[in-house]
């Protein structure tokens, strides 16, 4: 029975590896995540059967409360609310290996009642630090998830939040929590003290958390979202030391190397450190921030009715989305224009950023669910060379990702960040409310750029025009 | 060789290899979806927690162990059916 169990795990680690391997390839990828839930399904109903004295009725009433929610929201979030909706099914992953590992502790409570062992002693020099790792790390993960979400979805700023001294602070945080694991794990025999330094462990690393997302600013989102997930992988991987379980230990390390993969390529996508993302307090307001003409001379503007005459004769345009397209909820009309202009005969593309947005293929979701087919969908390595042979680019709620001022300003804050080379096209139409700085806090050059045009005004208000005045035409 | 901590640690990082090996070259449109789905995956804490709903254990253990059943049934659930959605949306231009 025991063998049985095992190779049962075993089987659906592989159908996990299987699944993630899918999850990489287009054509794929649905397949994959359904292979990934089906192991899912065989760790679940393996651990129903195998675990003797399960008290059935937590049971149901657990796994019926949590689908509910979980089914609710995953088909009720829009796709604009998308990086907030895994940021919080993020958090609850940690929050849930936290509490298995302080359950467990709970479930073996008993065991100390002597009052002269040490929790080492009790559950083996493995189990006892990783069930106070467990607890740092899946705290970690919950607040600093439900912080990313509520920056995400505007109910804190965007902009980051710098305490005095948050570095000591953060490093004091750290330690303190390690040291009360040390103490918790190794030192002290009482249950009742055990349990209240498992329980301040946990809550300062709620602080931590916290204190760790607040100063990271809403473009640098793409990495934490990446970072967090790749900590809930971490702490499930704890949660399996803790229990002996290699199916934990596997899955969370398999997550934990994803995360950190997509962090380490979002990083790239800004030519920025981890340690500055987590670290430097980048950044400003959201581009909503305030800001107007100053700075800027030789801004000239256009109507919509203007660039529409532009757009009928184009052979050739390139749509350059931001996160201002997810604001304005304008994908629809964007594939509108797109679609319109191609019966027109034009080449229609976009050219997408790898940190548009809020997280990794945030543009990528939002143009899937107005139905561009992903083929027009260009990544910036490729889509660069293009900007010279293309007629018309329309920047549509980008900014800093779009300003040249990161290829030939040496003194630029984002100086070496790639970028997209939108100025290199004929004629370029930035649709944009006002000329507020965007996200970097400074002037975008491309602004003044000769062949660059202002089309000031709500991206989806603007598109509509554009795509009414070709029509008439 | 024998000691948990040890096979443990073994299996961990060998686990961490295969998941770079596996997840190097994504392509960005991917790039949600995969993370989602990892996140789904990471919701296999679930393990601990049914195993954590004991008969007869302390009441305040199983509490705990109910809620860390319901937020990592929120995460697999929610996570898989979140991820399907979107990989439905994602279509070429044939389809």
């Amino acid at each position: 029975m025991q063998t049985l169990e095992t190779l049962a795990y075993l089987l659906s680690a592989v159908l996990f590896i299987f699944g993630l391997k899918r999850m990489a390839k287009v054509r794929t990828a649905r397949q994959g995540n359904l292979l990934a839930a089906v192991g899912m399904l065989v760790a679940i109903v393996t651990t129903l059967v195998a675990t003797r004295n399960i008290d059935i009725a937590w049971v149901v009433a657990g796994l019926v409360v949590g689908s509910l929610i979980g089914a609710f929201a995953a088909v009720k979030v829009p796709m604009t609310g998308m990086p907030e909706m895994v940021a919080l099914f993020n958090g609850s992953g940690g929050i849930a290996s936290a509490l298995v590992a302080l359950a467990y502790y709970f479930m073996h409570q008993g065991a100390f009642s002597g009052g002269r062992l040490t929790m080492a002693e009790v559950f083996t020099a493995g189990s006892a630090p990783t069930l106070a790792l467990s607890l740092l790390v899946g705290g970690v993960t919950f607040t600093g998830s439900v912080v990313a979400y509520a920056k995400l979805a505007g109910k804190i700023t965007g902009a980051p939040i710098l305490l005095p001294g948050r570095h000591f602070l953060n490093l004091a945080l750290l330690a303190g929590a390690l040291l009360l694991g040390v103490l918790a794990a190794f030192v002290v025999t009482s249950p009742t003290l055990m349990a209240v330094l498992l329980a301040v462990l946990l809550l300062a690393a709620f602080l931590l958390g916290v204190m760790l997302v607040i100063p990271i600013g809403g473009a640098d989102m793409p990495v934490v979202i990446s970072l967090l997930n790749s900590y809930s992988g971490i702490a499930a991987s704890m949660t399996g030391f803790v229990l002996h379980s290699a199916v934990l230990i596997i899955c969370g390390a398999l997550v934990g190397a994803a995360g950190l993969i997509l962090t380490n390529l979002m990083c790239k996508a800004m030519n920025r450190s981890l340690a500055n993302v987590l670290f430097g307090g980048f950044g400003t307001a959201d581009s909503t921030g305030q800001g107007g003409k100053e700075g800027y001379t030789t801004v000239k503007e256009a109507s919509p009715e203007e660039a529409a005459m532009i757009l009928e004769d184009a052979q050739s345009v390139i749509i350059v989305p931001g996160y201002g397209l997810a604001v304005a909820q304008a994908q629809h009309a964007c594939k509108q224009l797109g679609a319109l202009l191609e019966e027109r005969g034009a080449v229609v593309r976009y050219a997408i950023h790898p940190v548009a947005g809020r997280m990794p293929g945030h543009m990528n979701v939002l143009l899937a669910e107005a139905d561009v087919p992903y083929e027009q969908l260009v990544e910036m390595d490729e889509i660069n060379p293009e900007f010279q042979n293309t007629d018309v680019a329309i920047v549509l709620g980008a900014n800093d990702v779009v300003n040249p001022a990161a290829q030939k300003d040496r003194t630029s804050p984002i100086w070496g960040m790639p970028i997209l080379r939108v100025f290199e096209a004929r004629t370029v139409y930035t649709i944009k409310r006002s000329l507020s700085p965007g996200f970097a806090g400074i002037k975008n050059e491309l602004f003044e750029y000769e062949n660059n045009l202002m089309v000031f005004g709500d991206a989806k208000a603007v598109l509509l025009k554009l795509i009414d005045e070709l029509q008439e035409s | 060789m024998s000691d948990p901590l040890m096979i443990g640690l073994y299996v961990f990082v060998l686990a961490i290899f295969v998941g770079f090996e596996l997840i190097t070259k994504v392509p960005p449109t991917l790039h949600t979806p995969l993370m989602s789905g990892a996140n789904a995956i990471s919701g296999i804490t679930i393990v601990g927690a049914l195993a954590s709903a004991q008969l007869g254990a302390a009441f305040l253990a199983n509490l705990l162990g109910f809620l860390a059943i319901v937020t990592a049934t929120v995460n697999v659930v929610g996570g898989f059916l979140v991820t399907d959605r979107m990989l439905h949306m994602f279509r070429g231009k044939g389809r």
